[in-house]
């Protein structure tokens, strides 16, 4: 499931959503994403998230998508916000569910791993030299690139869950 | 044809989304970018460094290179930064 929305989630109850009534999830992986107060040596007192609606949808749900067609998973989660945020704020929530725990590590990364490099969205921060855009770390098209081949399904069903 | 505008693209060119009638000869993402360059001296800031720009034809990212035509939707945008 995919939202774009410009209001905070509730991190407990979303998650505890995804997995309920599925008693074959072993194991629930999730990723959250904050506005932080400082870049570099700069204070950051907001930060605004633009996106290109239509196209975000579209590009999260391809990535979503890639995920349950790369791994064995039985829930996937990906909540992004837009507007106007404060330090501390949740920007993004990225999830999945899996009988076993590799899987959902693994899909977790890759979900946010593509996100950051895939999805159309902008980060304007606020600094005291007024509002600066984030620019794109090449770090984070090598975090991404680490998913272009297709993982092989891990195929691990002899431990204990989770 | 529809062109939208975002992030520090959207706030060099002034705009965050018109409509235009291109030319028949303006048929790739590179033309369109010549062409709306021509029109508008605003748009030499974005496109000079055009290795800092991402196009979007119909949602989907593409490449200068890529076939535009009147009723497509035409984004430029910095490279993405969400997460």
């Amino acid at each position: 499931m995919i939202r774009v929305q410009e209001e905070d989630f509730d991190l407990g109850l979303e998650l505890s959503r995804l997995t309920e009534g599925n008693h074959t999830i072993g194991g629930l992986c999730s990723f959250v994403g904050l506005v932080r107060d400082m870049a570099g040596d700069e204070e950051i007192s907001a930060m605004t998230l633009e996106h290109y609606p239509g196209m975000t949808e579209t590009a999260l749900a391809e990535i979503e998508a890639q995920a349950l067609e790369r791994w064995s998973l039985d829930a996937t989660l990906i909540i992004h916000r837009y507007g106007r945020l404060q330090p501390g704020e949740q920007i993004v929530l990225v999830a999945a569910a899996s009988a076993h725990r590799d899987v959902a590590f693994d899909a977790c990364h890759f979900l946010i791993d593509w996100l950051k490099t895939k999805a159309p969205f902008w980060k304007l921060e606020d600094t005291p030299g007024g509002g600066s855009w984030v620019d794109a770390k090449e770090s984070d098209n090598s975090a991404a690139t680490r998913w272009d081949q297709p993982t092989t399904l891990i195929d691990d069903d002899n431990g204990v869950a989770g | 044809m529809k062109i939208l505008y975002f992030a520090w693209v959207r706030e060099k060119t002034g705009k965050a989304q018109e409509e235009v009638s291109i030319p028949e000869s303006v048929n790739t993402v590179t033309a369109l970018a010549d062409w709306l360059t021509n029109r508008d001296e605003k748009f030499a800031e974005v496109f000079e460094q055009r290795s800092a720009v991402r196009v979007a034809v119909n949602q989907e990212y593409v490449s200068f290179d890529h076939a535009v035509s009147d009723n497509d939707e035409i984004a430029f945008f910095p490279p993405v930064t969400g997460g």
